[in-house]
Protein backbone atom coordinates (compact mmCIF):
# COMPACT_ATOMS: atom_id res chain seq x y z
CA UNK A 1 0.00 0.00 0.00
CA UNK A 2 2.54 2.65 1.40
CA UNK A 3 4.84 1.64 -2.31
CA UNK A 4 1.31 2.41 -4.27
CA UNK A 5 1.01 5.95 -2.47
CA UNK A 6 4.82 6.70 -3.13
CA UNK A 7 4.22 6.60 -6.59
CA UNK A 8 3.39 9.44 -8.65
CA UNK A 9 -0.32 9.56 -8.73
CA UNK A 10 -2.71 8.97 -12.10
CA UNK A 11 -4.78 12.21 -12.89
CA UNK A 12 -7.82 10.63 -12.08
CA UNK A 13 -7.21 9.47 -8.82
CA UNK A 14 -5.63 13.04 -8.15
CA UNK A 15 -8.64 14.70 -9.44
CA UNK A 16 -11.14 12.20 -7.77
CA UNK A 17 -9.11 13.54 -4.42
CA UNK A 18 -9.36 16.82 -4.72
CA UNK A 19 -13.31 16.58 -5.16
CA UNK A 20 -13.52 14.77 -1.96
CA UNK A 21 -11.48 17.30 -0.29
CA UNK A 22 -13.91 20.08 -1.77
CA UNK A 23 -17.10 17.67 -0.49
CA UNK A 24 -15.57 17.12 2.56
CA UNK A 25 -15.09 21.00 3.66
CA UNK A 26 -18.86 21.31 2.65
CA UNK A 27 -19.68 18.47 4.85
CA UNK A 28 -17.59 20.45 7.84
CA UNK A 29 -19.73 23.51 6.61
CA UNK A 30 -16.91 25.35 4.97
CA UNK A 31 -16.24 26.20 1.55
CA UNK A 32 -12.87 25.43 -0.19
CA UNK A 33 -10.95 28.48 -1.11
CA UNK A 34 -6.94 28.46 -0.08
CA UNK A 35 -6.39 31.84 -1.04
CA UNK A 36 -8.68 33.28 1.80
CA UNK A 37 -5.80 32.62 3.95
CA UNK A 38 -3.76 34.94 2.82
CA UNK A 39 -5.83 37.79 3.60
CA UNK A 40 -6.30 36.22 7.60
CA UNK A 41 -2.85 36.37 7.89
CA UNK A 42 -2.22 40.11 6.82
CA UNK A 43 -5.11 40.60 9.23
CA UNK A 44 -3.15 38.85 12.01
CA UNK A 45 -0.33 40.94 10.74
CA UNK A 46 -2.09 43.68 11.99
CA UNK A 47 -3.29 45.40 8.41
CA UNK A 48 -6.59 45.54 9.89
CA UNK A 49 -5.76 48.81 11.85
CA UNK A 50 -4.49 50.40 8.53
CA UNK A 51 -6.44 48.97 6.25
CA UNK A 52 -10.55 48.53 6.49
CA UNK A 53 -10.41 45.66 3.83
CA UNK A 54 -8.49 43.31 6.49
CA UNK A 55 -10.31 44.59 9.65
CA UNK A 56 -11.95 41.06 10.08
CA UNK A 57 -12.36 38.18 12.88
CA UNK A 58 -9.93 35.67 11.86
CA UNK A 59 -11.79 33.09 13.84
CA UNK A 60 -13.91 32.66 11.44
CA UNK A 61 -11.18 31.64 9.12
CA UNK A 62 -9.09 29.59 12.06
CA UNK A 63 -10.56 26.47 10.02
CA UNK A 64 -8.83 27.61 7.00
CA UNK A 65 -5.60 28.43 8.75
CA UNK A 66 -5.33 24.97 9.71
CA UNK A 67 -5.78 23.74 6.85
CA UNK A 68 -2.78 25.48 5.29
CA UNK A 69 -0.86 24.13 8.36
CA UNK A 70 -2.30 20.77 7.56
CA UNK A 71 -1.12 21.17 3.70
CA UNK A 72 2.27 22.32 4.47
CA UNK A 73 2.71 19.04 7.14
CA UNK A 74 1.31 17.17 3.84
CA UNK A 75 4.36 17.99 2.17
CA UNK A 76 6.64 17.22 4.44
CA UNK A 77 5.11 13.59 4.50
CA UNK A 78 4.98 13.51 1.03
CA UNK A 79 9.18 14.85 1.02
CA UNK A 80 9.81 11.85 3.66
CA UNK A 81 7.56 8.78 4.63
CA UNK A 82 6.12 8.72 0.70
CA UNK A 83 9.21 10.16 -1.07
CA UNK A 84 10.56 8.32 -4.47
CA UNK A 85 13.17 8.93 -6.15
CA UNK A 86 11.97 8.60 -9.97
CA UNK A 87 12.40 11.74 -11.99
CA UNK A 88 9.50 13.30 -13.21
CA UNK A 89 8.05 11.98 -16.22
CA UNK A 90 7.70 15.65 -18.13
CA UNK A 91 6.71 15.92 -22.05
CA UNK A 92 10.08 16.09 -24.40
CA UNK A 93 8.06 19.32 -26.44
CA UNK A 94 8.08 20.68 -22.97
CA UNK A 95 12.25 19.54 -22.27
CA UNK A 96 12.82 21.58 -25.37
CA UNK A 97 10.95 23.97 -25.43
CA UNK A 98 12.16 24.75 -22.13
CA UNK A 99 15.72 23.92 -23.44
CA UNK A 100 15.45 27.00 -25.80
CA UNK A 101 14.62 29.26 -23.08
CA UNK A 102 17.77 28.28 -21.32
CA UNK A 103 15.70 26.05 -18.59
CA UNK A 104 17.34 22.44 -18.07
CA UNK A 105 14.73 19.91 -16.86
CA UNK A 106 16.48 18.32 -14.43
CA UNK A 107 13.76 15.63 -12.59
CA UNK A 108 12.50 17.33 -10.13
CA UNK A 109 9.37 19.14 -9.05
CA UNK A 110 10.68 22.48 -9.57
CA UNK A 111 13.86 23.34 -11.51
CA UNK A 112 16.81 23.69 -9.41
CA UNK A 113 17.76 26.33 -11.57
CA UNK A 114 15.04 28.95 -10.37
CA UNK A 115 13.94 27.27 -6.82
CA UNK A 116 17.15 26.15 -5.22
CA UNK A 117 18.91 27.70 -2.62
CA UNK A 118 22.05 27.41 -4.34
CA UNK A 119 20.20 29.90 -7.50
CA UNK A 120 19.12 32.61 -5.33
CA UNK A 121 20.49 35.09 -7.51
CA UNK A 122 19.22 39.03 -7.36
CA UNK A 123 17.52 38.15 -10.86
CA UNK A 124 15.33 34.77 -9.38
CA UNK A 125 14.50 36.64 -5.94
CA UNK A 126 13.20 39.58 -7.85
CA UNK A 127 10.91 37.25 -9.91
CA UNK A 128 9.58 35.09 -7.27
CA UNK A 129 8.99 38.01 -5.29
CA UNK A 130 7.18 39.55 -8.80
CA UNK A 131 5.06 36.24 -9.35
CA UNK A 132 4.14 35.68 -5.68
CA UNK A 133 2.61 39.44 -5.51
CA UNK A 134 0.95 38.88 -9.22
CA UNK A 135 -0.79 35.66 -7.44
CA UNK A 136 -1.56 37.17 -4.35
CA UNK A 137 -3.13 40.53 -5.72
CA UNK A 138 -4.81 38.72 -8.50
CA UNK A 139 -6.21 36.30 -6.35
CA UNK A 140 -7.88 38.55 -4.29
CA UNK A 141 -8.94 40.99 -7.13
CA UNK A 142 -10.87 38.08 -8.82
CA UNK A 143 -12.01 37.13 -5.43
CA UNK A 144 -10.49 33.46 -5.31
CA UNK A 145 -7.90 31.22 -6.72
CA UNK A 146 -7.54 27.66 -8.44
CA UNK A 147 -9.66 26.05 -5.08
CA UNK A 148 -11.98 28.78 -4.89
CA UNK A 149 -12.91 29.30 -8.22
CA UNK A 150 -11.83 26.55 -10.61
CA UNK A 151 -12.86 24.01 -8.35
CA UNK A 152 -15.60 25.36 -5.82
CA UNK A 153 -17.02 27.63 -8.50
CA UNK A 154 -17.13 25.57 -11.49
CA UNK A 155 -18.44 22.60 -9.47
CA UNK A 156 -21.41 24.88 -8.37
CA UNK A 157 -21.79 26.18 -12.03
CA UNK A 158 -20.85 29.75 -11.36
CA UNK A 159 -20.92 31.60 -14.21
CA UNK A 160 -18.26 33.91 -12.46
CA UNK A 161 -15.76 31.58 -11.90
CA UNK A 162 -15.92 30.32 -15.12
CA UNK A 163 -14.49 33.94 -16.29
CA UNK A 164 -11.63 33.87 -13.92
CA UNK A 165 -10.72 30.80 -14.61
CA UNK A 166 -10.56 31.72 -17.83
CA UNK A 167 -8.78 34.92 -17.32
CA UNK A 168 -6.18 32.62 -15.09
CA UNK A 169 -5.67 30.58 -18.09
CA UNK A 170 -5.40 34.22 -20.13
CA UNK A 171 -2.96 35.33 -17.81
CA UNK A 172 -1.11 31.84 -18.08
CA UNK A 173 -0.72 31.72 -21.90
CA UNK A 174 0.63 35.41 -21.97
CA UNK A 175 3.32 34.67 -19.56
CA UNK A 176 4.34 32.00 -21.06
CA UNK A 177 4.41 32.62 -24.78
CA UNK A 178 4.84 36.47 -24.98
CA UNK A 179 6.91 37.06 -21.73
CA UNK A 180 9.19 34.22 -20.64
CA UNK A 181 10.91 34.64 -24.25
CA UNK A 182 12.16 38.16 -22.60
CA UNK A 183 12.56 37.51 -19.15
CA UNK A 184 14.58 34.17 -19.76
CA UNK B 1 -10.00 18.60 18.89
CA UNK B 2 -12.57 20.33 16.56
CA UNK B 3 -9.67 21.55 14.24
CA UNK B 4 -7.92 18.36 13.66
CA UNK B 5 -10.42 17.55 10.56
CA UNK B 6 -9.39 20.51 9.01
CA UNK B 7 -5.65 19.50 9.41
CA UNK B 8 -6.19 16.34 8.35
CA UNK B 9 -8.30 17.85 5.31
CA UNK B 10 -5.08 19.66 4.69
CA UNK B 11 -2.92 17.04 4.96
CA UNK B 12 -4.66 14.95 2.36
CA UNK B 13 -4.70 18.10 0.33
CA UNK B 14 -0.44 18.89 0.65
CA UNK B 15 0.33 14.79 -0.19
CA UNK B 16 -1.74 14.59 -3.71
CA UNK B 17 -0.88 18.11 -4.40
CA UNK B 18 3.02 16.57 -4.38
CA UNK B 19 1.88 13.31 -5.78
CA UNK B 20 -0.13 14.57 -8.69
CA UNK B 21 2.83 16.93 -9.03
CA UNK B 22 0.24 20.02 -9.65
CA UNK B 23 2.72 21.73 -7.90
CA UNK B 24 5.61 21.61 -10.06
CA UNK B 25 6.56 24.61 -11.91
CA UNK B 26 7.63 21.70 -14.75
CA UNK B 27 3.66 20.59 -15.33
CA UNK B 28 2.24 24.09 -14.79
CA UNK B 29 4.42 24.71 -18.03
CA UNK B 30 3.62 21.72 -19.84
CA UNK B 31 -0.09 22.61 -19.39
CA UNK B 32 -0.08 26.19 -20.03
CA UNK B 33 2.06 24.90 -23.58
CA UNK B 34 -0.85 22.13 -23.95
CA UNK B 35 1.83 19.08 -24.45
CA UNK B 36 0.51 17.06 -21.75
CA UNK B 37 -2.88 15.77 -20.78
CA UNK B 38 -2.19 15.50 -17.05
CA UNK B 39 -2.93 18.69 -15.37
CA UNK B 40 -6.41 19.07 -17.51
CA UNK B 41 -7.04 15.38 -16.54
CA UNK B 42 -6.49 16.51 -12.77
CA UNK B 43 -8.46 19.62 -13.33
CA UNK B 44 -11.01 18.05 -15.04
CA UNK B 45 -12.02 14.97 -13.12
CA UNK B 46 -11.83 17.29 -9.92
CA UNK B 47 -14.68 19.71 -11.40
CA UNK B 48 -16.35 16.67 -13.43
CA UNK B 49 -17.40 14.67 -9.64
CA UNK B 50 -17.74 17.95 -8.17
CA UNK B 51 -20.66 18.57 -9.91
CA UNK B 52 -21.92 15.79 -9.44
CA UNK B 53 -21.17 16.06 -5.69
CA UNK B 54 -22.88 19.75 -5.59
CA UNK B 55 -26.04 18.51 -7.77
CA UNK B 56 -26.55 15.98 -5.35
CA UNK B 57 -25.77 18.11 -2.25
CA UNK B 58 -28.59 20.93 -3.93
CA UNK B 59 -31.10 18.24 -4.84
CA UNK B 60 -31.45 16.27 -1.92
CA UNK B 61 -30.65 19.36 0.40
CA UNK B 62 -28.10 17.55 2.53
CA UNK B 63 -26.81 18.77 5.18
CA UNK B 64 -23.49 18.92 7.10
CA UNK B 65 -22.53 16.99 10.15
CA UNK B 66 -24.21 19.57 12.18
CA UNK B 67 -27.21 19.05 10.58
CA UNK B 68 -27.46 22.45 8.90
CA UNK B 69 -28.54 22.48 5.25
CA UNK B 70 -25.34 23.07 3.07
CA UNK B 71 -25.57 26.36 1.20
CA UNK B 72 -23.26 26.99 -1.60
CA UNK B 73 -22.83 30.94 -1.88
CA UNK B 74 -22.77 32.80 -5.15
CA UNK B 75 -20.19 34.79 -6.32
CA UNK B 76 -21.13 38.43 -6.78
CA UNK B 77 -22.02 39.39 -10.41
CA UNK B 78 -19.33 41.73 -11.19
CA UNK B 79 -17.59 41.05 -14.52
CA UNK B 80 -14.39 43.33 -14.48
CA UNK B 81 -12.99 42.26 -11.39
CA UNK B 82 -13.00 38.16 -12.23
CA UNK B 83 -11.13 39.47 -15.86
CA UNK B 84 -8.95 41.79 -14.46
CA UNK B 85 -8.18 40.48 -11.23
CA UNK B 86 -7.65 36.78 -13.15
CA UNK B 87 -5.50 37.77 -15.90
CA UNK B 88 -2.90 38.85 -13.17
CA UNK B 89 -3.26 35.52 -11.32
CA UNK B 90 -2.49 33.91 -14.11
CA UNK B 91 0.44 35.72 -14.92
CA UNK B 92 1.99 35.48 -11.41
CA UNK B 93 0.54 31.50 -11.51
CA UNK B 94 2.68 30.43 -15.04
CA UNK B 95 5.52 32.93 -13.51
CA UNK B 96 5.87 30.79 -10.43
CA UNK B 97 4.25 27.79 -11.17
CA UNK B 98 2.35 27.94 -8.15
CA UNK B 99 -0.94 29.19 -6.36
CA UNK B 100 -1.45 29.75 -3.32
CA UNK B 101 -2.21 25.77 -1.82
CA UNK B 102 0.82 24.48 -3.47
CA UNK B 103 3.11 27.31 -2.45
CA UNK B 104 2.87 26.20 1.08
CA UNK B 105 2.80 22.57 -0.12
CA UNK B 106 5.90 22.97 -1.51
CA UNK B 107 8.04 24.77 1.18
CA UNK B 108 6.84 21.53 3.38
CA UNK B 109 8.48 19.67 0.78
CA UNK B 110 11.80 21.44 1.24
CA UNK B 111 11.71 23.96 -1.12
CA UNK B 112 12.57 26.67 1.10
CA UNK B 113 13.32 29.31 -1.46
CA UNK B 114 9.05 29.51 -1.98
CA UNK B 115 8.92 31.92 1.28
CA UNK B 116 10.05 34.33 -1.21
CA UNK B 117 6.61 33.43 -3.36
CA UNK B 118 4.77 33.76 -0.03
CA UNK B 119 5.97 36.69 0.96
CA UNK B 120 5.19 38.11 -2.37
CA UNK B 121 1.86 37.10 -2.09
CA UNK B 122 1.24 38.02 0.89
CA UNK B 123 2.49 41.92 -0.15
CA UNK B 124 0.32 41.44 -3.32
CA UNK B 125 -2.84 40.58 -1.20
CA UNK B 126 -1.94 43.47 1.10
CA UNK B 127 -1.79 45.80 -1.67
CA UNK B 128 -4.75 44.47 -3.10
CA UNK B 129 -6.79 45.56 -0.12
CA UNK B 130 -4.61 49.07 0.14
CA UNK B 131 -5.82 50.04 -3.18
CA UNK B 132 -9.16 48.16 -3.56
CA UNK B 133 -11.55 51.35 -3.47
CA UNK B 134 -9.53 52.31 -6.75
CA UNK B 135 -10.34 49.81 -8.97
CA UNK B 136 -12.72 48.97 -11.28
CA UNK B 137 -14.82 46.12 -10.21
Amino acid sequence: MLELLKQPWPWYTSGAAIAAIMVSLLYFGKSFGFSANLSTICSLAGAGKRVPFFDIDWKTQQWNLLFLLGAVLGGVIAATLLKNNHPLQLSAATVSDLKTLGIRFDGQLEPTQLFGIQALSIKNTALMLLGGMLVGFGSRYAGGCTSGHAISGLSSLQLPSLIAVIGFFAGGLIMTHLIFPLIF
Amino acid sequence: MKGLRFVIAGVVFGIVMIKSEAVSWYRIQEMFRFQSFHMYGIIGTAVLLGIIAVYFTRRFRLKDYQGKAIIINNKDKQWTKYIIGGLIFGLGWALTGACPGPMFVTIGYGYFSMIIVVMGALSGTFLYGLVKHKLPH
